[in-house]
């Protein structure tokens, strides 16, 4: 059901407001906390009201999320937030809900409940904080860590095949799809407030790093100086550009996204490539093959897509049409009281 | 039983034996209708005013491989003029409508029992598969044992429907509805209310319907006119309570039960659940109660049926999960997360032989064990058991009063004989309703999340959406009051107490054990919960009756158990405990008051006690 929450500029709620009186415990440094705030504030922008936030989450470093956030909170069990969650939003569809996951919470103890709440396509709005290990249990290679990776676990390299969350979530037949940054808080900001706009699940993958376990995750990726150059920042209906002098871009040829530099010559087109041939993002593309393809590029060899690939509008949230076909029985037939409750079936007397 | 003579419908003088009560046993083939069958005769029985008893005993396959033994689906009425408690054990009338079913069920016929067999089907192919080296309706000795009506169903429903518009496999699905009209020919029963039905069920299909009443009274004719037995039957009315009645099964009770209590509590009620046999019948039942305000929600898996309720709870809705005993192996993590964030919830467990898979479609009560204790940690909380298939609706509105007035997850335990099982219910007055009181907080002025009702040891529930009283919930242990995360080791220790301490003021706000006998004491004290307090009732009853000095103490609170069992058991020499598992209530019991002179009784068949069994067991020890 769309969130009745209207953002309400009056009550001029600040960040701060959202933030409860626990001392946050994540470990200093850890990426966790750039994501707090930029929640904080993109509900202070918004104005939710304070009480009509539910943080639902499970266990991992993530799921503490719902102890530093002045809003109603539960914190559940390993990989179950998205069940618990959808019980929430099923019971009282006009609360804006939340679910705080990991990558081994959603993906590898509660994979089973990420892809059913994404194809039913309940009003949650999902944070994964993908930090590519598991922290709380102190550095086991977790179901997005790459492959080859040491950890106490995989002495020898893990031979594990990573998920890439986002193909996971199209593949779930997901309505909104995007990507942040820990460290990269006014655009995560932006995610966040198209996420609560969102009717469905909205699913939002965060890159973050865990530099106790996991240091430099995604360093290759997001460092200031080369950032520009390997991160392709996806909005709808603008091309997918990158590089600092924007000169570079995604094309589609031969089924498939290719990066390409404005000017150079592309074997597939047989000619130069131009500004035209850059591929113009359609965000709201009922076929999800170009987000899909989007999640296929090779990370560290092709620019690493950031924004929201998707955001389909029309499909009804599963608590909307829950809620409709309740009100549609109930119009027609009224409820009933106990005792005809009770006498409502084939009765005798005696 | 007396005989009186009644004019047949010809003006032939036939001869009527007027019968105390009567058991029947329908046997067939999985696809031959007999649960549609018995629940038809059923139906009409409770309609004619009959106490009665009902046991579906059916296949876990759904269609195992036609004329096989594992493929024999049966359903047992036993019907009567006085109050039963039980199916019964052997019936006085089994029809088999191929060979598998009859060898299935043949050595529980009573010497001197009415057999009706369909011949149709006894070829070759169909005797050899049901193991028979010969045909046994050849085999004299065989049948000089039993009343034997053999009769070709088949070509009598083929020569009834020859005019019908069905084709020819829709009018062979009719031929259960012939024997149907033998036996209602047999025990002289009135047929309107049958035909009624029929009419309702198949409105949009009339030819269906017609086809159908054609077959029945086809067979009533059939018996009448072929003088297939020289006697027929009557089982005249029950001298039952006055009022009310409709016929229910357990299951159904749960689901009533359920969204009564959310009536009472003026809380909408919600279902999370994933489909698991025998349990599934009380989420088609809540599926089609919107009108009720209940929201059903089909889980990706158990876990997620408890985890979405438990969601739900805590978003303020009255919750509840349905399943059997691997479900809630896999709900006990979730159950130990409702019992830490002090949340009502409703667990059902209607009971199947276990371990692992088990036998699932038929029943047993060996999960008292792990509703009692089969969490991680200290995790205690109230366990409840039904006696009898009506007696499931009380039970849910007893589980939701406790989970909702202690703020506490209640395991409520039926099992496959009573959710399947039915008998007619006298409906309750709704002033003699439990009341449920129901207060959600909505004052922030001092409001701790976990501060606990001096009385009830409850902590306040507060719905989401309430401006000012925004707080978190979880797992993780509570500091008490302020619930925020706590681990120091006084405040694990007072809060585990705690836990303990609300489960046990529960004794003192229970009902007393149902009892029947004599309250000075005597030999024997026969203690029952669950599914086996009909058997018990039947055995004692026989042994009193005979002079025995024996009396019956029927538990439905398992966890706390009631105050004053001690005192009861003490007034008794001997203390027998009958129980579909290998003595787990025994165990418990044994436990609490070791003084006393306990004997066990087990039974882990899939298939319910008898009174017979309970009469023995009595005997034996005090005869």
């Amino acid at each position: 059901m769309t969130t009745t929450t209207k953002p309400d500029p009056e009550q001029k709620l600040k960040a701060k407001d959202y933030a409860s009186d626990q001392e946050v415990k994540w470990c200093p440094g850890c990426g966790d906390y750039g994501i707090l705030k930029s929640v904080q504030k993109a509900f202070a922008d918004m104005g939710i009201p304070k009480h009509e936030v539910a943080v639902i989450s499970g266990i991992g470093c993530s799921s503490r999320f719902p102890y530093y956030m002045d809003t109603y909170g539960f914190h559940s069990i390993h990989g179950r937030a998205p069940a618990v969650a959808s019980g929430v939003k099923l019971a009282n569809p006009k609360l804006s809900v939340w679910v705080a996951t990991g990558d081994g919470d959603a993906l590898s103890i509660g994979g089973n409940h990420f892809i059913h709440m994404i194809r039913r396509n309940v009003g949650l709005k999902v944070l994964l904080f993908n930090n590519r290990i598991y922290g709380l249990t102190k550095g086991q290679y977790s179901p997005t860590s790459e492959q080859g990776k040491v950890t106490r676990s995989t002495p020898d390299g893990s031979v594990d095949t990573p998920f890439k969350p986002l193909a996971l979530a199209l593949g779930s037949q997901a309505t909104f799809v995007a990507r942040g940054f820990d460290i990269m808080s006014p655009h995560l900001q932006t995610i966040i407030r198209e996420a609560q706009a969102h009717e469905g699940t909205a699913f939002i993958e965060v890159y973050q790093n865990c530099n106790i376990f996991n240091d430099h995750a995604y360093d290759s990726i997001v460092e200031k100086k080369i950032r520009d150059d390997m991160l392709v920042h996806v909005e709808h209906g603008k091309p997918l550009l990158y590089g600092k002098d924007l000169d570079k871009g995604l094309i589609w040829t031969c089924n498939t996204l290719t990066a390409v530099k404005i000017g150079d010559f592309d074997e597939d087109l047989g000619r130069e490539v131009t500004l035209e041939d850059i591929v113009v993002w359609d965000a709201k593309d009922p076929n999800p093959t170009l987000a899909f393809g989007l999640t296929q590029l090779r990370e560290g060899i092709d620019p690493t897509p950031i924004g929201v690939l998707r955001a389909i509008e029309g499909p009804k949230s599963y608590d909307t049409m829950v809620h409709e076909q309740l009100a549609q029985v109930q119009a027609k037939k009224p409820a009933r009281s106990i005792e005809e409750l009770l006498h409502s079936g084939k009765t005798w007397q005696v | 039983m007396t005989s009186v003579e009644s004019p047949g419908s010809q003006g032939l003088k036939k001869e009527v034996e007027v019968l105390d009560e009567a058991i029947i046993r329908f046997a067939g083939d999985s696809g031959d209708g007999m649960q549609l069958t018995g629940t038809q005769f059923t139906n009409t029985a409770a309609l004619l005013g009959n106490d009665l008893a009902t046991f579906p005993d059916y296949p876990a396959e759904i269609r195992a491989p036609i004329g096989t033994l594992a493929g024999v689906s049966a359903f047992q009425i036993r019907f009567s003029n006085f109050d039963i408690h039980t199916p019964g054990h052997r019936p006085d009338v089994l029809v088999a409508m191929n060979p598998a079913s009859l060898a299935v069920h043949i050595d529980d016929l009573k010497v001197g029992g009415v057999l009706l067999v369909n011949t149709a089907v006894f070829r070759k192919r169909e005797i050899q598969m049901a193991g028979f080296e010969k045909n046994p309706l050849e085999d004299e000795a065989f049948l000089g044992h039993y009343r034997v009506i053999q009769v070709d169903l088949n070509q009598l429903t083929k020569e009834t429907l020859k005019d019908s518009p069905l084709d020819s496999r829709s009018q062979m699905r009719c031929k259960n509805m012939a024997a149907l009209g033998i036996l209602f020919w047999l025990y002289n029963r009135d047929m309107e209310s049958t035909f009624d039905e029929i009419n309702t069920k198949f409105g949009k299909k009339p030819d269906v319907a017609e086809a159908n009443i054609k077959v029945i009274k086809a067979g009533y004719n059939y018996g009448e006119t072929a003088e297939l037995l020289q006697h027929t039957y009557k089982v005249e009315k029950a001298d039952l309570p006055k009022g009310t009645y409709r016929n229910i099964s357990g299951n159904n009770a749960t689901a009533y039960g359920c969204v009564v209590a959310s009536k009472l509590a003026g809380v909408s009620l919600f279902l999370g659940s994933y489909p698991i046999t025998p349990a599934s019948d009380i989420l088609h039942t809540l599926s089609g109660m919107k009108q009720d305000d209940v929201i059903t929600f089909q889980a990706e898996d158990e876990i997620a049926g408890i985890c979405s309720a438990i969601g739900a709870s805590f978003a303020g809705r009255l919750a509840m999960t349905t399943t059997s005993g691997p479900g809630v192996a896999l709900k006990s993590e979730a159950i130990g997360l409702a019992v830490m964030t002090e949340l009502p919830l409703v667990i059902v467990n209607v009971q199947r032989g276990g371990p692992s898979t088990g036998l699932p479609t038929k029943t047993e009560q060996a999960d008292l064990f792990q509703a009692l204790y089969g969490r991680n940690g200290e995790c205690p909380m109230p366990v409840l058991a039904a006696a009898t298939p009506s007696d499931c609706f009380d039970m849910a509105i007893e589980a939701f009063r406790i989970a909702t007035k202690y703020m506490i997850p209640v395991m409520l335990l039926t099992d496959g004989y009573l959710g399947n099982g039915s008998e007619p219910w006298l409906l309750p007055n709704v002033e003699d309703l439990p009341e449920i009181k129901v207060e959600f907080r909505t004052d922030p002025e001092g409001f701790l999340p976990y501060a606990h009702d001096e009385k009830t040891l409850a902590r306040p529930w507060v719905k989401p959406g309430t401006p000012g009283l925004e707080h978190r919930i979880g797992g993780l242990e509570k500091a008490d009051g302020t619930g925020n995360v706590e681990y120091s080791p006084d405040n694990h220790f007072h809060m585990t107490k705690l836990r303990q301490a609300r489960v046990d003021i529960i004794a003192d706000d229970i009902a007393e054990p149902a009892f029947m006998g004599d309250r000075d004491g005597g030999d024997l004290l026969v203690v029952g919960w669950g599914s086996t307090y009909g058997a018990i009732c039947g055995g004692v009853n026989l042994a009193r009756k005979e002079g025995l000095k024996v009396s019956q103490l029927h538990l439905r609170h398992l966890n706390p158990l009631h105050k004053s069992l001690a005192g009861t058991f003490s007034k008794f020499k001997q203390i027998l405990i009958p129980e579909m598992n290998m003595g787990q209530l025994y165990t418990v019991l044994r436990s609490e008051m070791p003084a006393m002179n306990m004997v066990k009784m087990s039974k882990v068949m899939g298939r319910p006690f008898y009174n017979d069994e309970i009469h023995a067991k009595i005997q034996e020890m005090i005869g």
